[in-house]
C-alpha cells in the first residue's frame, strides 16, 4: 500500500515522500516500515503501542486511533504531524 | 579510546533548536562556532565522554516525534541513531501470555497516584503502561566500565546503555522503586516536570550512585542501582503539607566533587545545600548567600580541584516564581568556603536590563588552569570566563535557547 510521509520523518526515508510497506493492520505496516527504514516507528509510536501526541494516522483519509485497526493492499495511509501553537 | 589531549576548549552546546559547538584558540581568546547539527531537534543534553573523547552522545526529541538518542564514536564527525532508546518494558502480561495494553505494573500495584504540584501525576503510566516521553540527562558510567552511560528521563526513569549509546535497558530497580512510590512516576512539561537528572556516579565504587528528581528528591544506591534509599533529610520543601517527607523534593541540580566524592552541592527550588557523607543531613549554605540574589536557581558547578569552591546563578523565586535574573542584573556567585560566604561576580555581564537565566545543564568548566567556567543562557548566548569566573565575555550570540553545556579538549 502507498504510505504517505511526513517531513520530519523523512530522514529515515532518504527524502521520500510516498513509500510502499505491507501489513493486515496499522501496526504491521509499521513494523514493515521499521524493517525499511530502522527506528521510523518508535518516533511515532511509543513502546506501548501508543500513537505519540502529536502523530495521526489517516486510512483512505479516515482518521485510525489504534494501530490494530486493519488494513488491506488497496489503502492509502497518510501519516501526519499535527500542528499545534503557531 | 581516545582521552582528551588537545589544548583548545570545545564546547558541546544542545539547545531547543539543535546543537552547535564552539572551539577556542590554545589560549581561549578566539572561538570558532560550527553546526548547528540536526536543526531543530530538541537537544536536551549533548555530552562527551570523559574516558573516551571519540564517544559523544545526544538526547533528542522534536516538536512532533518521540525521544531518542544520537551517538557518535567519530568525535562527532558522524553520528547514528539508537537502534534500541531508552524505552519501558512493554506492559505487564495476562495470563494467556499475551500483553494486556490497559494494565500497567504500576497499576497493578497502586502507584502512580502522583501528588505532583498542580499537576496530574500518572501520566501516561497511569493507563497502558510508562512510556518514555523525553530523554532528558545523561551521564558517563564509572571509568572502569568502557561504553557504559546512564539516561535520565521523564517521566522518572533511569536506563543504561554498555555499548556507548547504541541500545538501552531500563535500570530496572529504579525504575520499579518509582512506580512503587506514591508521587515519583508523574508526567509532566518539561524543563520544569518530573524528569530523572544528576546521576552521579562515585569514582571509588561504580556501584555507588546518586539520582535525583525534580520533583521527586535525591536517591542512593550501594548496590548498582537495585535498590535505592530517599537522602533528603534537612532539604525544605516549602511546597509540601509536610516538611518532614522523606521524598518529594525538588532538587534541580546535584553535582560530587571529582576529588571527593563525600561532598555533593545541591541547588533545589528550596534552596542552596551541602552534604559530607556519611552524614545524612544536608546543610542549607543558600542561607548564606545576600538577600538580594536568594538561593533559588537551576545549576550549580564545583572547582574540580579545590572541595570548597563552587558557582550558581541564581534566579528570581519570589513571588510569581519570574525564573529571571534578579533585579535584571544577572550575576554568578561564588563560595570558596563550602557555603559559608558567597560573592558576587558579574564583570562582563549586563548591568541592568539582562533578564535571561541558565538551565541546570547549562553551566560548566573546562578544567584547565587557570579554571575557565562557561554558561549558555535562555537568550542563546554564551558567557565565558576564563579567570576561574571572575569577570566574563560573550563568546557567542543569537543561538537557540540553550539547555546544555558540555567542555572538552580538542
Amino acid at each position: 500500500m502507498l504510505v504517505h510521509i511526513p517531513s520530519p520523518l523523512r530522514s529515515y526515508t532518504k527524502g521520500a515522500s510516498k513509500v510502499d510497506a505491507d501489513g493486515a493492520s496499522v501496526d504491521e505496516m509499521l513494523n514493515h516500515l521499521d524493517k525499511q527504514f530502522p527506528g521510523i516507528k518508535f518516533r511515532m509510536i511509543d513502546e506501548n503501542s501508543r500513537m505519540r501526541q502529536h502523530i495521526k494516522i489517516f486510512v483512505n483519509r479516515e482518521t485510525v486511533d489504534t494501530v490494530r485497526a486493519p488494513l488491506n493492499s488497496a489503502d492509502e495511509v497518510h501519516i501526519i504531524c499535527a500542528l499545534s501553537g503557531g | 579510546m581516545s582521552k582528551p589531549r588537545g589544548n583548545r576548549v570545545k564546547l558541546l552546546i544542545g539547545t531547543r533548536k539543535g546543537a552547535f559547538t564552539l572551539t577556542s584558540d590554545p589560549v581561549r581568546s578566539a572561538w570558532n562556532l560550527e553546526g548547528p547539527l540536526y536543526l531543530g531537534h530538541i537537544i536536551y543534553h549533548y555530552m562527551v565522554d570523559p574516558r573516551d573523547a571519540n564517544s559523544q552522545v545526544m538526547a533528542v526529541k522534536t516538536g512532533h516525534l518521540g525521544p531518542t538518542v544520537f551517538f557518535s564514536k567519530d568525535a562527532g564527525k558522524t553520528w547514528k541513531e539508537a537502534s534500541r532508546p531508552p524505552q519501558y518494558p512493554k506492559a505487564t502480561e495476562k495470563g494467556d501470555g499475551t500483553l494486556d495494553p490497559e494494565k500497567s505494573l504500576a497499576e497493578m500495584t497502586g502507584a502512580n497516584k502522583g501528588y505532583q504540584r498542580g499537576r496530574k501525576g500518572g501520566g501516561k503510566g497511569a493507563k497502558g503502561g510508562s512510556a518514555v516521553d523525553i530523554v532528558f540527562w545523561l551521564s558517563s558510567g564509572h571509568e572502569s566500565q568502557s561504553g557504559v552511560w546512564y539516561a535520565g528521563t521523564a517521566p522518572p526513569g533511569m536506563f543504561i546503555s554498555k555499548d556507548g549509546g547504541d541500545t538501552w535497558a531500563p535500570v530496572q530497580g529504579f525504575n520499579t522503586y518509582c512506580q512503587a512510590k506514591d508521587g515519583l512516576h508523574g508526567e509532566g512539561e518539561t524543563p520544569g516536570g518530573q524528569l530523572t537528572h544528576s546521576i552521579l556516579i562515585d569514582p571509588r565504587d561504580a556501584k555507588h550512585m546518586y539520582v535525583s528528581i525534580s520533583v521527586g528528591g535525591t536517591f542512593e544506591s550501594t548496590d548498582a542501582g537495585a535498590s535505592w534509599t530517599p537522602i533528603n533529610k534537612g532539604v525544605q520543601a516549602d511546597f509540601l503539607p509536610d516538611p518532614d517527607t522523606p521524598y518529594g523534593h525538588d532538587p534541580h541540580c546535584v553535582v560530587m566533587h571529582p576529588q571527593n566524592p563525600d561532598r555533593l552541592y545541591q541547588q533545589n527550588h528550596c534552596g542552596i545545600y551541602r552534604i559530607d557523607r556519611p552524614d545524612v543531613k544536608w546543610d542549607r549554605i543558600g542561607k548564606n548567600m545576600p538577600e538580594e540574589a536568594g538561593d533559588f536557581g537551576f545549576p550549580i558547578v564545583v572547582h574540580p580541584h579545590d572541595v570548597d569552591r563552587a558557582w550558581v546563578f541564581p534566579m528570581d523565586g519570589t513571588e510569581v516564581w519570574p525564573r529571571t535574573s534578579p533585579g535584571g542584573r544577572p550575576a554568578v556567585y561564588e563560595t570558596r568556603d563550602g557555603g559559608s560566604s558567597w560573592h558576587r561576580h558579574d564583570r562582563g555581564l549586563p548591568d541592568e536590563h539582562g533578564y535571561f537565566t541558565v538551565k541546570r545543564q547549562a553551566m560548566t568548566n573546562d578544567a584547565m588552569l587557570p579554571l575557565g567556567l562557561y554558561f549558555g543562557t535562555t537568550c542563546g548566548e554564551v558567557y565565558g570566563s576564563i579567570d576561574e569566573g571572575a569577570s566574563y565575555n560573550c563568546l557567542v550570540r543569537h543561538l537557540p535557547e540553550i539547555y546544555s553545556i558540555t567542555a572538552t579538549l580538542d
